[in-house]
């Protein structure tokens, strides 16, 4: 799950790190409120959003009159912010975080992420702040120092200070680069995060390390352990089939093609979407509908499928393994029939009692096409949508 | 022969008789695993499924000699689990529970290799050698005893792999769900070794997904250790960056763990790979000349 920046620095003040003193605001009206509180002559506003590239975008400003932050506020509260790393629809914005404004001398990279081939939290930082971290790597990879943590032992101080030395930091700033990355560590670990970044780390006029941006990830699987992390959630910030496909415990994801996918099993799912693009059809979404796939679920699937109306036609591939296909062909009849499928429904049943599914289906009066096979219910379902694309 | 487990294998099951742990635990004594007794904290001394209960792995492990356990507790508890097992002496654990926070994961594999002991999992369908032992939530019909090994991160993706050789005809040595987290207890390489070595697998087949390295990990390793022919599919080429496909591992982050990087990789280290998943059999035929 991820945070906005503003619940990210929050966590940061929480463990001790330097931040600037910041209010998000829901309003014009706040962020000019919060402007006089926070004092000045001069404030950063940057766009809440769950996505990177704010600056470019126009989310981020250097604002120093009244005048220019009501001109960002007006313009970009309630919009939707199209940056590089969201879809053409954007991101909404509701939210607008006035913050002091930090003179910056230079910029570094601090990062940390669950490294799944060394199977450690791995720490890194880089002269290299302000920009893309994923570029560096891939440009300049010897730019990027790495520090990885024993899970058992936890972080060491000397693991700071050997980055430190080797980013050219002076004795001061040392001491605060340990501190940063130690309370980083901590954040990491009673936190369950997934992923921290700090880009930049700036080092301020006066010499002062300091963390000008806060991107958190946390592990969504130990949300159950935080529930002050799970008060963090913003639902505006999914797609909307996505968080309704969630409060069934549905994995969905919506993709641009025309053929719904209705699988049990994330694995298969994937393997459908790309059997359907091998066919030359275009598949309009990812959908795990589970291994009970009874006729709830399958029901409220369906509903989730079809509001996208991009799509033609749906594929429903079921491999059956435990649960029998007759009763799983049962609960596909049921569903279509409650939800009023209009669109051609192809369905592939494989596994437990799979011919005496296909048996039911094919006796129902409903738009319902039994694939005989994996390949032949592929073909079936791009023809069914308009052939191929 | 076989990986992992066999015919004798003892094992039993914590969480044995909540919802789950009684289900599959039932199908497993039907296929003829050899099933001892399990665990749940406070029903010690009573009977399940025929099998004694226990209050602890300890109790369990002395009182039947179990080998492996397998763990169905809901997630908020599966790092205790584990550690149970692991100090009780199980050899082989398999966590098939979805949902386990990673930061655990991270814990408990660096306890489980410093105890030498194998961990399959966690969100996996488990291990079965067909005809012996079936541990975990895979239908068993549906398997057949043979010559294939089969590893795989996806559950269902297994069982496609399974029927198609299954059909063919080939059957199965030993079928190994790593599972769909992004800390697996075991991974590609540690079963690709365990098949490399075992005499009744001939071949092997290995199903892996978008995210993370494993699989390049597994081309490179395949290409300095292993003999036997090897077919590959990934699932996730229509799979966009940046969004979680199911598994908490199946995403592409930052431009890395892309389906074509990963059958790129497998194809420079001589796999047999195919983009089409209804030909993993047909694909290794031709792979074996079978």
């Amino acid at each position: 799950m991820n945070l906005h920046e503003y619940q990210g620095k929050a966590l940061f003040r929480e463990y001790g790190l330097p931040v600037s003193s910041g209010v998000a605001c829901d309003t014009t009206d706040e962020v000019l409120a919060a402007a006089k509180q926070i004092g000045g002559d001069m404030w950063v506003v940057k766009a809440q959003v769950h996505a990177g590239g704010r600056g470019k975008a126009g989310g981020v400003k250097l604002v120093k009159t009244e005048a220019e932050i009501r001109e960002f506020c007006d313009r970009l509260i309630g919009t939707r912010l199209v940056t590089y790393q969201t879809d053409a629809h954007g991101q909404p914005v509701s939210k607008i975080l006035i913050e002091s404004c930090t003179d910056i001398a230079n910029e570094l990279y601090l990062g940390a992420v669950v490294d799944r081939s060394t199977r450690r939290i791995v720490f890194m930082a880089s002269t290299e702040g302000g920009v893309e971290i994923e570029k560096v790597a891939e440009e300049t990879p010897e730019k990027i120092l790495k520090a990885a943590i024993d899970p058992l032992v936890g972080p060491q101080p000397y693991q700071a200070r050997q980055m430190g030395f080797k980013l050219g930091l002076n004795a001061t700033q040392l001491k605060q680069f340990t501190q940063i990355f130690m309370g980083l560590a901590k954040l990491f670990d009673e936190k369950d995060v997934a992923l921290i970044e700090v880009n930049p780390l700036v080092i301020t006029d006066e010499g002062n390390l300091h963390c000008l941006d806060a991107k958190v990830v946390v592990d969504s699987n130990a949300m159950y352990r935080h529930p002050e992390l799970g008060a963090m959630h913003d639902p505006s910030q999914e797609d909307e089939r996505e968080a309704q496909a969630a409060k069934w415990e549905l994995n969905y994801v919506a993709l641009d093609g025309n053929i719904g996918c209705m699988v049990n099993g994330a694995g298969l799912a994937m393997g459908t979407m790309d059997t359907v693009k091998l066919h030359g059809g275009s598949p309009a979404n990812f959908l795990d509908v589970g291994g009970g796939a009874t006729k709830e679920r399958v029901a409220e699937a369906f509903k989730i499928i079809l509001s996208d109306a991009n799509v033609k036609a749906v594929f429903v591939n079921i491999f059956g393994g435990i649960v029998r296909c007759d009763m799983i062909a049962e609960g596909i009849i049921g569903a279509v029939e409650e939800v009023g499928v209009e669109v051609p429904v192809v369905v592939r049943l494989e596994g437990n009692s799979a011919d005496k599914g296909a048996e039911i289906l094919s006796q129902s009066d409903l738009n319902i096409i039994a694939g005989e096979s994996l390949t032949d219910a592929a073909q079936k379902v791009v023809a069914a949508a308009g052939g191929v694309a | 022969m076989s990986i992992l487990i066999n015919k004798n294998t003892k094992v039993i099951c914590q969480g044995f008789t909540g919802k789950n742990g009684t289900f599959h635990s039932e199908q497993a004594i039907a296929y003829g695993t050899k099933m001892v007794g399990g665990v749940t904290p406070g029903k010690g001394g009573t009977e399940h499924l025929g099998l004694p209960v226990f209050n602890t792995v300890a109790d369990a492990v002395r009182a039947t000699g179990a080998d492996a356990s397998v763990i169905y507790v809901p997630a908020p508890f599966v790092m205790d689990s584990i550690m149970e097992a692991l100090d009780a002496g199980i050899q082989i654990i398999v966590c098939i529970t979805e949902g386990v926070p990673t930061l655990d994961m991270l814990k408990c594999k660096v306890a489980c290799d410093n105890a030498d002991v194998v961990l399959i999992g966690p969100n996996c369908p488990g291990v079965i050698t067909p005809d012996e032992c079936k541990i975990g939530i895979m239908p068993g019909h549906i398997h057949k005893k043979g010559r294939v090994g089969i590893v795989s991160r996806s559950g269902t993706l297994t069982y496609e792999a399974v029927k198609q050789t299954t059909d063919m005809g080939f059957g199965q040595s030993t079928c190994v769900g790593i599972g769909g987290d992004p800390i697996p207890g075991s991974n590609f390489i540690d079963i690709l070794a365990r098949f490399q070595e075992d005499p009744e697998t001939e071949a092997i087949v290995m199903i892996g997904e978008i995210g993370g390295t494993a699989e390049e990990e597994a081309a490179e390793f395949i290409k300095n250790h292993v003999t036997k022919p090897v077919v590959s599919y990934i699932a996730g080429v229509t799979a966009p960056a940046g969004k979680r496909m199911g598994h908490a591992g199946a995403i592409i982050s930052g431009g890395k763990g892309t389906a074509a990087e990963k059958f790129a990789a497998l194809e420079a280290a001589g796999v047999k790979v195919t983009r089409n998943l209804a030909e993993i059999g047909s694909t290794l035929k031709e792979a074996t000349g079978w």
